[in-house]
């Protein structure tokens, strides 16, 4: 089964089957959108919240996804598949990422974020 | 014997989120050898050219990282001896008895000012299954997976990193054979340090949050083991973050990637020798991403800020 994951920030769709995490879904279709770190609810990075749609999820680090996270539909999008037609905000640590043509950053972006 | 003091990171504990899943990454994947399962749950693992009882152990924990790294110093004499320099240069040290670990002796703790715990011991029981002594064959038998032969390095983010080197050299006797400089200023941006020959034993970049893990790097024998390592990450659909490249920085041919609990692995060969009269190798800042990944030239996002 297949199922329509709209990202909001970007207005961008892809379809994701419930075999797929919704980051594995956009990453295979060279989609962009939800930035992509370890891929292994550890890292954080890619962090959404789900504002309308249901998923299932698999245990994400709680260093990163506190309960209170999980109570306002705030995941992973690397530990969640969907079971329904999902929308998606991106809100994690590398929004930003999202406004540029590629995760590849200048040298002061490099500087903030390394640094600061 | 001219080598003295701490003699290697020999032992680091990892959070895993799901066991099953670590387990078949870390010995199937990378081709470590469980030595042990224990009570509580942790699992002990070895690579085939370590002679000592264990290095890795993965413990299940509800969120990912590291609990700490251990190194092997060469007496129980020099343990005794360190613990009062320690605790001079401004650390609170900690004693965890023998038997913590199976095979392992009493071990001293203390925590970084860059947040990470770091712990020393001398006694550790020889592994049962260790490489050969008399008449040595060059191993023992073929190793699983990527094959890799030890637990190697660990690069670690955290605030003070200046501390951390200033610890490491005037009190463990550390030296640095690389550094990365800020772009203002006398600090560094990241630092490479060892108590051996090889160019680092531990790293640090300079990070906001402190005990983040970047990397635990594992030795691979040459540039085609990278390769097959390469072959058998894609062939297992294993989380990809970089290579097989080669970094500027120590010279080592390396491909990084995830364990399913998303903390990163590299395995690595190569590097140059590194000796304590060496000249400090330096980066400045604007040539840092041909340090970090010699060919692309370039970092990436994904470097700086994918920590668990």
């Amino acid at each position: 089964m297949r199922y329509r994951v709209t990202i909001e920030n970007s207005s961008e769709i892809y379809p994701c089957s419930e075999q797929q995490t919704l980051l594995q879904g956009m990453e295979q279709l060279g989609k962009r959108g939800i930035p992509v770190g370890c891929r292994g609810g550890g890292c954080g990075v890619c962090r959404v919240q789900v504002t309308s749609g249901t998923f299932s999820k698999a245990k994400m680090s709680r260093s990163v996804i506190s309960e209170a996270d999980v109570s306002k539909r705030v995941v992973l999008a690397c530990r969640c598949t969907p079971t329904s037609d999902l929308s998606i905000s991106v809100v994690g640590k590398m929004e930003r990422a999202l406004s540029s043509e590629h995760l590849i950053q200048t040298e002061d972006d490099v500087s903030v974020a390394a640094v600061g | 014997m001219a080598f003295k003091g701490v003699l290697r990171p020999g032992l680091i504990q990892i959070r895993v989120l799901n066991m099953g899943e670590a387990i078949n990454h870390y010995q199937n994947i990378l081709g470590l050898n469980i030595v042990t399962t224990e009570a509580d749950g942790r699992v002990y693992l070895k690579g085939w050219d370590e002679f000592d009882h264990h290095s890795v152990v993965l413990r299940q924990a509800e969120s990912a990282g590291l609990d700490y790294v251990a190194f092997k110093v060469d007496s129980d004499d020099y343990l005794r001896e360190i613990e009062p320099r320690i605790v001079a240069w401004g650390l609170e040290v900690d004693h965890v008895p023998a038997g913590e670990q199976p095979g392992v002796g009493p071990r001293i703790g203390f925590t970084l000012p860059t947040g990470h715990r770091i712990e020393l011991y001398h006694q550790i029981d020889m592994a049962e299954d260790h490489p050969g002594i008399n008449n040595p064959d060059i191993y023992q038998r073929r190793p699983e997976g990527m094959g890799a032969s030890r637990f190697d390095h660990l690069l670690c983010y955290g605030p003070n990193i200046g501390k951390a080197r200033e610890f490491f050299c005037e009190v463990l006797d550390f030296y640095q054979p690389e550094k990365v400089d800020l772009p203002e200023g006398d600090g560094s941006l990241a630092i490479w340090l060892t108590a051996s020959n090889k160019a680092h034993d531990i790293a640090f970049v300079e990070h906001e949050e402190p005990g983040k893990l970047h990397h635990v790097a594992f030795l691979l024998q040459d540039w085609n083991e990278v390769g097959a390592a390469a072959d058998i990450i894609s062939i297992n659909d294993v989380s990809l973050d970089i290579g097989p490249t080669r970094h500027g920085i120590t010279r080592g041919q390396t491909i990084y990637f995830f364990d399913p609990s998303g903390n990163r692995n590299e395995v690595y060969a190569g590097g140059y020798t590194a000796y304590p009269d060496h000249p400090v190798r330096s980066w400045d800042f604007d040539h840092v991403g041909k340090g970090i990944f010699y060919y692309e030239r370039t970092l990436n996002d994904r470097f700086l800020t994918v920590l668990t």
